[in-house]
């Protein structure tokens, strides 16, 4: 059972943000502070679709706030607090193997590569919770036929940013970096697939993987890799952080699937951030009328 | 109450009353709505600390009253016992209603199939006799050394609570491991004072002799 919980305290009932952005405009033309600002620039000219119609939205300090992101700390308050000084300019990002014209794109051509549109996701966690989040960003498959993929393209090998020094905490997380995932080319070719910049029409906090990452709305969130620097077109099927860290408890697809649990906690239901009480997890976190064709013939708890 | 018997009891009350301002804390969270975005984890994390944390200074009690001398440190063993049992109860509870709300059927498969769950109520179970038999009457009832054998189980519920965290990490050990560590040395204290007493025996008895 799970009604309207009597305990659901307004997460939101903080300042609405353009009164504390304009706050803090008045407070920046007062005080000789240098320009953070680019960590909370809007981002203009974005088309709204109908994606996520009917969902609410997960706050914004809680989007902001409550991050996975090892390479700053294991802990959920850490990458707000130690991904502050990321260096996100200059950025490329270098797209090659199985492609015909493999290339380096400088962050700012990105941002110019497609029309930008702000989709409403839901964003399932593998530890069992989730959250729904205005992204801003254009499906990953405009950036990758930009590089022309050739006929050995089978998949997609994705790879983070890595510098030790502006990340000091990753030493202790327990898990190899640089952060690489992987997708099966028409997984990365989907149109729900989005290569993310920009999220509650900002450009993208550094805790959120600036400054640019990749959403994957029906898989886990850790699919979702964050501070891409480099794209690869390859035959086979390339590793991936989480499945070399612990093969048996993360597979190269992570589809979110209420049936298949993580071997340590159940997937059957999920916390929904703002919420107290749990609801049901949907297959494919609900987008399966979109992607279930991907996987039609195959036995989703052998390819889990 | 005389004023004897609170002069007697005060100092563990005050004790008590340090090691439940936690809980306040997270009550106090609770309702302002100031424990982050996801209040229940939040929860479940700060009281299986907090119970793990007592276990271990329970523990403690013994080793520093020898090793650093501190004897007086004996009135307060009972009290953290009993605290850390409150904690796991409460950190029980939190699973129970707020996380699983009450699917016992779902609690059932997570106990059996979930090895980090079962060592946590393993934990758990082993602290529930220790709990009921705190008392003079029990001490009294069991004799002096069959309660302190009865008493061994907080070994089982500190090493299981260990075991319980070490198991449910993603892949940063350090937590688990420092207080994995720190259960170690003191375990290795009590091993090192009975290895010290095991001679002194025999000096005795030729002494007597
Ligand atoms: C009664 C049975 C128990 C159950 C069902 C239980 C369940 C849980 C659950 C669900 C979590 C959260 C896991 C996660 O976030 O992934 C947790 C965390 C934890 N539990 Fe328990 N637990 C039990 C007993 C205990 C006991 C007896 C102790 C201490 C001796 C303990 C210490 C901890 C600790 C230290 C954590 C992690 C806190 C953190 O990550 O900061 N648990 N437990």
């Amino acid at each position: 059972m799970r009604g309207r919980n009597p305990f659901s305290l307004p997460w939101s009932m903080v300042t609405p943000k353009h009164v504390y952005l304009s706050r803090r405009r008045v407070l920046a033309s007062l005080l000789p502070i240098p320009a953070v600002a680019a960590a909370t620039q809007r981002l203009e000219g974005i088309r709204k679709t109908g994606y996520g119609q009917g969902e609410k939205l997960t706050p914004y300090e809680a989007v902001t706030g409550y991050n996975n992101f090892y390479e700053f700390g294991t802990g959920k308050e850490d990458p707000a607090r130690n991904a502050k000084n990321l260096r996100t300019r200059p950025w490329t990002v270098r797209v090659e193997g199985e492609v015909l014209k493999p290339r380096t794109f400088d962050i700012d051509e990105v941002l110019k590569l497609a029309p930008l549109e702000e989709r409403i996701y839901r964003h399932r966690c593998v530890e069992g919770w989730s959250m729904v989040v205005p992204w801003i960003g254009f499906p990953l498959a405009e950036l990758l036929k930009k590089a022309e993929p050739n006929s050995n393209a089978r998949f997609v090998a994705f790879e983070s940013f890595y510098d030790p020094r502006q990340m000091p905490q990753a030493a202790w997380a327990g898990i190899p970096f640089p952060y690489m995932e992987g997708l099966r080319l028409d997984e990365a070719m989907h149109p729900l697939t989005l290569l993310v910049v920009g999220l509650y029409g900002e450009i993208l906090p550094n805790q959120n993987g600036a400054p640019l990452r990749l959403i994957v709305p029906w898989k886990y969130g850790f699919k979702g890799i964050k501070s891409i620097v480099r794209i690869r077109l390859v035959k086979n099927q390339p590793p991936t952080t989480w499945n070399l860290a612990n093969p048996r408890e993360y597979g190269f697809y992570s589809n979110v699937n209420p049936q298949v649990d993580h071997p340590r906690w159940s997937q059957a239901k999920e916390r929904r951030i703002g919420e107290l009480f749990k609801r049901d997890t949907l297959l494919f976190n609900g987008y399966g009328n979109e992607v279930a064709h991907l996987y039609e013939g195959m036995d989703l708890r052998k390819y889990y | 109450m005389g004023m004897a018997v609170l002069r007697k009891t005060l100092p563990q009350m005050l004790v008590s009353s340090a090691f439940l301002a936690p809980l306040f804390l997270l009550l106090y969270g609770f309702f302002r709505d100031s424990l982050g975005p996801n209040p229940v984890e939040k929860i479940t994390h700060e009281t299986g600390q907090w119970t793990l944390r007592l276990l271990l200074a329970t523990l403690a009690v013994t080793p520093l009253r020898r090793c650093a001398g501190m004897p007086w440190l004996i009135r307060f063993r009972r009290t953290l016992g009993l605290l850390a049992f409150f904690y796991g109860l409460l950190h029980l509870l939190t699973y129970v209603w707020l996380d699983q709300f009450f699917d016992w059927k779902a609690m059932g498969r997570d106990i059996l199939k979930r090895r980090f769950i079962t060592a946590g109520m393993m934990s758990f179970l082993a602290m529930v006799p220790l709990a009921l038999t705190s008392t003079r009457g029990w001490i009294v009832r069991l004799g002096g050394k069959g309660w302190q054998r009865l008493h061994r189980l907080v070994y089982l519920a500190a090493a299981a609570g260990v075991v319980h965290f070490w198991w449910l990490v993603k892949s940063d050990i350090r937590e688990p491991a420092l207080y994995g560590a720190v259960l170690a040395l003191l375990m290795l204290a009590r091993l090192k004072k009975k290895g010290r007493q095991a001679p002194r025996a025999p000096v005795s008895t030729s002494g007597s002799g």
